[in-house]
């Protein structure tokens, strides 16, 4: 398995995506932000078609468009994002009505993308929409590979770098905006994070699939345990182990495509979840 | 606009254009479907956004992508997938949803999982068709232009019964979606009510999704009903706002793309979330003109037109 120079790609660049998605995914959980998640995974499919009809790089359209909705969720939200009304369902439930019709018309961007470019550069256009919805581990080269790796890490040391803050910001705002924290600024600062996370993970199991790698390890190890550390711990393990299982099984059989394998593992891990607890 | 010597024009005479428009069968249709869409969405919708379950809508928009894919796989007809998936899906979801008081992000993450599940049977099920792509296009944004005969009435039957049973579980819903742990104490079954609401969001989200996509049914259940809900809290006004605003949507939509050459999900997304914006900004200017009028005397501001 690890002669295949395809399959070594895959396997760097997925651990350390897997790894970036179920630290940050573990405070997505924790702040109640899956929807929003879920909203940054669909921004990357238009980015991505946007910058291909522009024909730059499309990794460029991924990240541009993932960090600009980031950031602007962030800024833009209310309730749990900004802690100012502490973390109520009801704030960050309004919150969602608000975060479903902007990426509504995200989508509606998309179609337009897809329509440009399949009238613009004949053909090419369902192929690349495929690969963005879906993502395409096995078809990253050495170089995509190792930036993926490197983006990777740099985000996960950035959490890292802002995760006390943002473990006392996501469970006590109000106590902490009192102490001087800048709640609103940390909020933004995450989800810009996020946005980095999403476009790294597009790459890997595509926009659709993104949702399982970022909330499923992360939602299981909430199951299991309320200790920080721990949890965060066993979230990246998770994500690590969907990751590799499902890329080995994806490898072993051949009508399985890498992405379902890594999200079908990662979702089962989360009602082993369930049920164990 | 792009102008084509052979292909329809747009001009300043609004009756000539709609008739234009209406000349052929197909737009019709597409009308007739996009109308009908609008009503039920519009309806559903309005209950979804009231109760907060916009995550659980989109996630139950998604199962119609498994449900197409799995249909073709079987070689049955994709109805059926759609219907089976949506339902399940409500099912899973709603396990979650009602009587055992879960923390909201908790409730999320369910949903999230429920939904990556969805999407990567439906991925799994397309490779293992190994389909033609193109076919993937259309059952994510769907082909509002090629409605037959047949799939408009039937549309219209699921629609009425759609209706009907929201109409007649209307009452007790709106009781637990506003107060559940009141409506729980006064005897109401609060999990079975939240179990055949997501039932119901299913089914007028399969019904949806074969016409518009799996994309873009949320652009009608959601945007219409969050910009009533933001103008006005009184419920029999603001479901009359969410079904013309759908409409509106819809047919404004259709009958721009018609003129061009982009497809009518872009604008029908587009064109709501104006209207999102623009009732936003509204409800913002209000608020802030009652809060500026109520000092000086109680009496209401004069109120201006909606939406033009």
């Amino acid at each position: 398995m690890f002669s295949a120079e395809f399959m070594r790609n895959a396997l760097l660049a997925g651990t350390f995506i897997a790894l970036a998605c179920g630290v940050s995914g573990w405070f997505v959980v924790l702040r109640g932000q899956v929807f929003a998640g879920d909203a940054l995974s669909h921004v990357a499919f238009p980015g991505a078609l946007a910058a291909a009809a522009a024909g730059i790089d499309q990794r460029i359209g991924l990240f541009a468009a993932t960090i600009a909705a980031g950031a602007a969720i962030g800024a833009l939200g209310r309730g749990a994002l900004a802690g100012r009304d502490g973390r109520s369902a009801s704030a960050s439930a309004a919150e969602d009505t608000a975060i479903g019709t902007v990426f509504t018309v995200i989508l509606g961007l998309g179609v337009f993308f897809l329509t440009l470019l399949s009238t613009s550069s004949a053909g090419g256009a369902g192929i690349q929409g495929a690969r963005t919805l879906f993502g395409s581990v096995f078809g990253l080269g050495a170089g995509e590979a190792r930036l993926a790796a490197g983006v990777a890490i740099a985000a996960l040391l950035l959490t890292a770098a802002i995760a006390r803050p943002l473990l006392f910001a996501s469970v006590f705002p109000d106590v902490a905006a009192a102490r001087g924290v800048r709640t609103r600024l940390l909020s933004i600062a995450f989800a810009a994070l996020l946005g980095v996370v999403a476009a790294e993970a597009t790459q890997a199991v595509g926009a659709l699939l993104l949702l399982g790698l970022l909330a499923a390890p992360a939602a299981a190890a909430h199951r299991v345990t309320a200790a920080p550390l721990a949890g965060l711990a066993l979230a990246g393990a998770l994500a690590l182990g969907a990751m590799w299982g499902g890329l080995t099984l994806a490898y072993a059989l051949p009508w399985l495509p890498p992405s379902t394998a890594v999200v079908l593992i990662a979702v089962s891990l989360y009602y082993a979840a369930l049920g164990w607890r | 606009m792009r102008t084509e010597p052979t292909g329809p024009t747009i001009g300043w005479d609004v009756v000539r254009d709609v008739s234009q428009v209406l000349e052929y069968h197909f737009m019709v249709n597409a009308l007739l479907a996009g109308g009908v869409v609008a009503v039920m969405a519009g309806l559903v919708g309005w209950m979804m956004v009231l109760r907060r379950e916009t995550f659980a809508g989109h996630t139950l928009a998604m199962m119609a992508f498994p449900g197409a894919s799995g249909a073709a796989l079987l070689g049955v007809p994709a109805a059926w997938g759609y219907f089976a998936f949506c339902g399940a899906g409500a099912l899973a979801i709603g396990r979650f949803a009602g009587a055992e008081r879960r923390s909201w992000s908790e409730r999320s993450a369910n949903t999230g999982a429920v939904q990556a599940l969805a999407l990567a049977m439906g991925f799994l099920f397309v490779s293992l068709y190994g389909g033609v792509l193109g076919d993937l296009e259309s059952v994510l944004f769907g082909n509002l232009l090629g409605v037959s005969d047949t799939q408009l009435l039937g549309l219209t039957g699921v629609a009425a019964a759609a209706v009907v049973a929201l109409a007649a579980l209307a009452r007790p819903l709106l009781f637990a979606s506003v107060d559940s742990d009141a409506a729980a104490a006064r005897g109401l079954p609060v999990q079975a009510l939240s179990i055949s609401f997501l039932a119901l969001l299913g089914l007028a989200v399969a019904a949806t999704s074969q016409i518009t996509g799996v994309m873009l049914v949320f652009a009608l259940l959601v945007a219409p009903a969050a910009s009533a809900q933001a103008l006005t809290a009184r419920p029999l006004p603001s479901l009359g706002i969410t079904v013309a605003l759908g409409l509106l949507v819809v047919w404004l939509g259709l009958g721009i793309s018609y003129y061009s050459v982009y497809p009518a999900g872009f604008f029908i997304t587009v064109i709501s979330f104006a209207v999102y914006l623009l009732a936003r900004l509204f409800a913002v200017a209000l608020a802030r003109r009652s809060r500026e009028r109520a000092p000086a005397a109680s009496r209401p501001g004069p109120r201006r037109g909606v939406i033009s």
